[in-house]
């Protein structure tokens, strides 16, 4: 089953085990309660559609879940993990809450923003880098820091921030998975 | 050196497995409850200990599960909140991560005593890798017999299942937590009714914090009089408190409450003091919610005495000249910060996290915001400072849940204490956009 969305036009379906996956979450709930398994569902849809989350693939997602494709929108649209704009391949996540700010955050963030060029919420023409700035990650005693796919990234300092860009155009950054491990 | 409960062995080798967490005396509280105490013998014991919420609400934990309601044939659920999310606090996700099985163990043996036959650990989603080590911990649990059906013979039946959030402060709000549980919006509910009485899928539940449950296991072990032994009066115990900020040794630290808040931050054996020399400017001992205190009101009460790290020392002088322990998330503000950026910052943060149902708290903090960042450019007007004040007021209190109390008083507080560096930003325009005010002064009584 593809569906197509009126905005982008791009089918989205997931692969045949991410679908076997949310059918074994749904079974995580009793009996009618399997819309509890949701919110792991979108991450799972969001890492199988390039980190963001199309109407189609949440049409996807009601499918499978048997829902009404308002659902899954008034919860997606609520929860900052998801993303429901295309974003880059690597998504540098940044906490600017207190601990982080009086820690640097400010001036790392500064610092990303001019090294590729791009202010918060953009992404890289290549396609490569997106820059988001969060709320609070519980990372306030490794200041400052930001969130990359799965992992935390701590005690960032400028010669980190080159070290980690080039690592990722080198393809060498874990991001993670939301799949079974 | 403060005694140690729950991270004593946080740095052995392999704790995260369970065959070494078993060889350290792991799952003791489980075989003591299920074999030779009832589940009213293990809540007696939790009540006795003075265990209080350690989420940051600091209610008593015991008297928390007697109010769970018990009619026939309804399944009754305990939640594990994990979303920790408060601004400087990071203890829950230490905990998760290096002993997953301690929360394991408190789950199992809380849920006996609730008679909970399936529990959840919510977990904000950004704790991702933390999901597969505790669903890791829960296989190894299963397969060890600690988990599903008739667990050591005792004919005590459970399923434990970590459900992971995707990014809401709100969350953290038990009937957000659930509503999210259900696959919603995290929108707090209307209470009554409370949770213990119509919680997950209108069933009985209660939700407890990380540490809270983590807790149960020492209690267990070695009984509830043993326990409030450590500690001063209703504060018994130890609590982990997430040290961050202008300090040399910021993480978490496990502290026997009652250790004087001096001592915590100055000892070495905690924070080390503050970085690179500086003056100590101001605290904020309990997470983002609670009110800031200045210099000199930090080490010692308004009265005096010496400030310690317990629930009533810390809010000693209420919220004219104390603050609160909180969720333990303690941050401390150098003598080069601004406190003005500071509440914006938080202000910022509340605005983000409103859930949007209750207008006081959707457009408050809003307008909180708006202010805090035009005062904070130079552009504030020194009526701004009241309608700070008065902002706060009309939030607090008018909302269906705490985060639009927990967004007033931390402005209430900045204001009350730092008025003079508020209104420094309005006369001095240029100079607050070069260089920070440093300490404020000590009222002198008259």
């Amino acid at each position: 089953m593809t569906t197509t969305s009126a905005t982008n036009g791009t089918p989205f379906q997931f692969s045949e085990a991410a679908l076997a996956e949310a059918k074994a979450l749904m079974q995580k709930f009793p009996e009618g309660k399997h819309k509890s398994a949701i919110l792991r569902i979108l991450h799972i849809a969001q890492e199988e559609n390039h980190g963001w989350l199309s109407i189609a693939a949440m049409d996807q997602v009601a499918a499978v879940m048997s829902i009404h494709p308002i659902e899954v929108y008034e919860v997606a649209t609520f929860y900052s993990m998801y993303n429901l704009e295309p974003v880059g391949k690597y998504v540098l996540e940044f906490c600017h809450t207190g601990p982080c700010a009086i820690e640097g955050a400010e001036r790392i963030i500064a610092y990303t923003q001019q090294k590729l060029g791009i202010g918060t919420g953009k992404t890289t023409p290549d396609g490569v880098f997106t820059i988001k700035e969060v709320e609070c990650l519980g990372a306030c005693g490794y200041a400052p820091m930001m969130q990359v796919g799965e992992f935390y990234h701590e005690h960032l300092t400028e010669a980190k921030i080159d070290q980690f860009l080039e690592d990722c155009r080198a393809g060498k950054i874990d991001k993670g998975t939301w799949k079974m491990h | 050196m403060g005694r140690k409960l729950l991270i004593e062995h946080a740095q052995v080798e392999g704790i995260r497995t369970y065959e070494v967490y078993r060889k350290q005396g792991g799952y003791r509280s489980v075989e003591k409850a299920l074999k030779s105490m009832s589940p009213e013998g293990v809540l007696e014991e939790v009540k006795k200990s003075g265990l209080r919420g350690r989420g940051g609400a600091g209610f008593p934990t015991g008297m928390k599960w007697s109010f769970l309601a018990k009619p026939e044939g309804v399944p009754r659920y305990l939640l594990c909140n994990a979303d920790e999310s408060e601004p400087g606090t990071f203890k829950d996700r230490y905990l998760m991560e290096k002993i997953p099985h301690l929360l394991i163990e408190g789950m199992i043996t809380s849920s006996y005593a609730l008679g909970a036959n399936t529990s959840y650990i919510y977990i904000r989603g950004e704790y991702s890798w933390i999901v597969f080590i505790l669903e890791k911990a829960i296989q190894e649990a299963y397969a060890n017999g600690w988990l599903g059906k008739n667990i050591l013979g005792s004919g005590y039946d459970l399923d434990l299942y970590v459900a992971p959030g995707a990014g809401a402060y709100i969350c953290g709000e038990e009937t957000a937590l659930i509503e999210s549980l259900e696959g919603k919006r995290g929108n707090p509910r209307v209470k009554p009714p409370f949770p213990a009485v119509k919680g997950l899928w209108a069933s009985p539940t209660v939700v407890n914090n990380v540490e809270t449950i983590a807790a149960v296991v020492p209690i267990i072990n070695d009984g509830g009089d043993e326990y409030a032994k450590i500690g001063i009066g209703k504060s018994t115990g130890t609590k982990l408190i997430s040290a961050g900020g202008n300090i040399n040794r910021p993480g978490v630290y496990e502290i026997e409450l009652g250790v004087p808040v001096e001592e915590f931050i100055y000892s070495d054996e905690y924070c080390g003091g503050i970085k690179n020399g500086k003056q100590l400017k101001a605290c904020v001992p309990g997470g983002s919610s609670v009110p800031i205190l200045p210099h000199f009101l930090i080490n010692k009460t308004a009265n005096g005495e010496q400030r310690l790290m317990t629930y009533e020392s810390l809010s000693d002088g209420g919220f004219v000249s104390g603050s609160m322990l909180g969720s333990g998330g303690f941050i401390v503000y150098d003598e080069d910060q601004c406190i003005v950026r500071n509440t914006w910052n938080f202000a910022r943060f509340y605005r983000h996290e409103s859930c949007g149902q209750c207008s006081p708290c959707r457009e408050g903090t809003g307008w909180m915001e708006k202010v805090l960042w035009r005062m904070e450019n130079g552009q504030g007007k020194l009526s701004d400072i009241d309608m700070l004040v008065d902002i706060a007021k009309k939030i607090e209190g008018n909302t269906i849940c705490p985060l639009g109390d927990a967004a007033a008083w931390p402005v209430a507080a900045a204001v009350r204490h730092f008025r003079e560096e508020f209104e420094w930003h309005v006369h001095e325009p240029k100079a607050c956009m070069e260089r920070n005010y440093g300490l404020v002064r000590e009222p002198v009584a008259v």
